[in-house]
């Protein structure tokens, strides 16, 4: 199952389906990054349930909710204690906000410089969910909402919270891969709905014809 | 503890978008080109990659290293049919303006401004960012990078109108979804696991 295409909600065959197969390594690849980072043959010391939530978080704060379903059921498949959820949940409301915001390196662009939230865990939600994935649910709001304010301060925080070199990498690809995943979703759909209105247009222009030469 | 990070000095940080070559010095230890193996190899694709400290960073995660490259090259450099390449370099360089990635900026502005030879008009989108009156048809490509670039997504049908008011079809357009949703992964990369630098050979 393609994961793009269910997402986009794109049907085998249709024609916005033979379009994407034009860019069939690009298709083939964004399918097989995900395999990658979500069914590996070895999750390391990233745990599936931590991908999962990260991933969850990170579609629901786009609010996208195609994504967002699809990453919660796979967080239900290994992580069930509701109130572990509900910290999850808890945290999201907190996150919502609007991007790109953030800091430009000072000088002539700083005029451009835009405030906005910076997102922490709520001490209660962390000690459920961990100091582990609280310190990525913070890095993960970072990259999706205020990417320009990343500094090595946010990584030496990943390092302090038990991170390793390797996890941070996969962590960091992680999030950049949704923010690729979700948009190319997002802006395949509202071509397919657009394309689909066109189809149907066509249709009802061509029964219109045949009425009349009945 | 286990691991920390590299902390290098400001004093050649870039303060203004760019098409100069640029370079960039990661925050974690990359992997030594000694160290790899033919695992990492494979995921670099290209050989040449092993020389970038980026690439050798990422290959601390070959599998999804080798996804991504392979996704990357597709996009942008099957030329077999939709969008016209600089167009698809401008996606790239418009995200990178937006989201403010001055090193993913320089070298695919540079890349733009070789494909359409428009360099003075590639360089007021970097001057301007995404109010810069580059002429119809790069201002719908531009504001349908911006509207992908936003979170939560902006990206809407007056956005397809537009494209095609300006002559793109569906398969140019998946191109320009393509690129803009793309350079909102390799943004992330570049901006989170280190920084640019004036010294280009770094």
């Amino acid at each position: 199952m393609d994961v793009i295409n269910l997402l986009a909600g794109i049907e085998p065959g249709s024609g916005l389906d033979g379009i994407r197969s034009r860019r069939l390594q690009a298709r083939d690849h964004a399918q097989k990054s995900y395999l990658a980072l979500f069914e590996p043959a070895d999750f390391g010391d990233f745990a599936a349930a931590d991908r999962y939530a990260l991933a969850a978080f990170v579609a629901a704060i786009h609010r996208e909710p195609a994504a967002s379903s699809f990453y919660f059921l796979k967080l239900a498949e290994v992580e069930d204690r509701p109130h572990w959820l509900a910290a999850l949940k808890a945290e999201i409301e907190r996150a919502e906000t609007e991007g790109p915001y953030g800091a430009f390196p000072a000088g002539p662009l700083s005029a451009e410089d835009k405030a906005g939230l910076i997102y922490q865990v709520a001490n209660e939600n962390r000690r459920v969910v961990g100091g582990g994935l609280a310190a990525a649910l913070e890095h993960a709001h970072l990259l999706i909402f205020h990417p320009r304010d990343a500094t090595s301060a946010a990584v030496q925080a990943l390092c302090e919270a038990g991170w390793s070199s390797d996890a941070i990498v996969t962590l960091s690809q992680l999030v950049a891969f949704l923010s690729f995943q979700i948009r190319t979703a997002a802006g395949l759909k509202i071509l397919g709905l657009s394309l689909g209105r066109q189809t149907s247009d066509t249709a009802a222009a061509g029964e219109g014809a045949e009425r009349n030469h009945g | 503890m286990a691991n920390s990070v590299v902390v290098h000095s400001r004093e050649h940080q870039p303060v203004v978008f760019t098409q100069e070559e640029l370079g960039w010095l990661p925050w974690l230890e990359p992997l030594a080109e000694a160290e790899l193996t033919e695992r990492h190899w494979a995921a670099l694709v290209d050989r040449s990659r092993a020389k970038s400290a980026y690439f050798r960073l990422l290959a601390r995660d070959p599998e999804i290293l080798e996804a991504r490259t392979r996704t990357d090259k597709d996009i942008f450099y099957n030329t077999a049919d939709g969008l016209p390449r600089a167009e698809r370099e401008l996606a790239a360089a418009a995200t990178s303006r937006i989201n403010g990635c001055l090193y993913c900026a320089s070298v695919h502005a540079r890349f733009a401004s070789v494909h359409s030879k428009r360099r003075m008009d590639v360089q007021r989108m970097l001057d301007e960012g995404r109010g810069a009156d580059l002429g119809a048809r790069w201002n719908a490509i531009v504001r349908a990078a911006a509207a992908l670039t936003s979170t939560p997504i902006a990206f809407a049908e007056s956005h397809l109108q537009e494209l095609r008011s300006v002559g793109l079809d569906d398969a140019d357009i998946v191109d320009v979804i393509n690129g803009a949703a793309f350079f909102n992964w390799a943004n992330r990369l570049m901006l989170s696991l280190g920084e640019p630098t004036t010294l280009a050979g770094a």
